[in-house]
């Protein structure tokens, strides 16, 4: 059951957290890191099993390969986007995740250009050929 | 799954110990040694830290097709 394992390891993290936050801040921060990075070790390798199985579906549907792959790069930038922000959010630097959510955002929109641009060209040609 | 928390121990003890130290080190009127382990304890921990980073973000670039 990996998810109590999480839960419990999230338990154990706050109540270390709260024990180095007077000692010493800094290394009170580094526990959140490490608790996140633990977290996230365990979910990326499911998150890798759910990929294979939506990669195999798109093959069987016969999507093309260039719309799957740019569909997983938007969701890891996503993820790790949103890890990072919540980070520097942690530490007291709401403005710096505000930028990191905003350059997420960004990327993301990059990404997509080849897609929007292939929509578009498809709804042109539908209104030309009427 | 191979979920070990002995990691976060490990950073939690480094931690107080590290902090056992600078305050023992203070009261002895040692001021700048204090400072001194106190920087070579977050040092370590940040080796550490950053070890664990490095394996998740090639995990993650593995994972989500990112190449280089």
């Amino acid at each position: 059951m990996d998810i109590i394992q999480i839960v419990v390891i999230g338990i154990i993290a706050s109540i270390l957290y709260i024990i180095l936050k007077e000692l010493n801040a800094s290394f009170a921060f580094f526990i959140v890191l490490i608790t996140t990075i633990l977290i996230f070790l365990v979910i990326i390798q499911q998150i890798g099993v759910i990929f294979q199985l939506i990669e195999s579906l798109g093959n069987k549907a016969n999507v093309d390969g260039m719309y799957m792959e740019t569909i997983l790069k938007i969701i890891g930038i996503a993820y790790i986007a949103e890890l990072g922000a919540n980070l520097t959010k942690d530490a007291g630097l709401q403005s710096v995740a505000a930028k990191i959510e905003l350059a997420g955002k960004i990327s993301i929109l990059l990404l997509a250009i080849p897609i929007i641009t292939a929509v578009i060209e498809a709804i042109l040609s539908f209104v030309d050929s009427v | 799954m191979a979920l070990d928390a002995s990691i976060l121990f490990q950073i939690a003890g480094i931690g107080i110990i590290v902090a056992l130290i600078h305050t023992i080190l203070k009261q002895m009127g040692k001021e700048e040694i204090a400072q001194f382990a106190t920087l070579v304890g977050f040092i370590i921990v940040l080796v550490i830290v950053i070890n664990g980073l490095s394996d998740l973000f090639q995990q993650i670039k593995s994972v989500f097709l990112f190449q280089g």
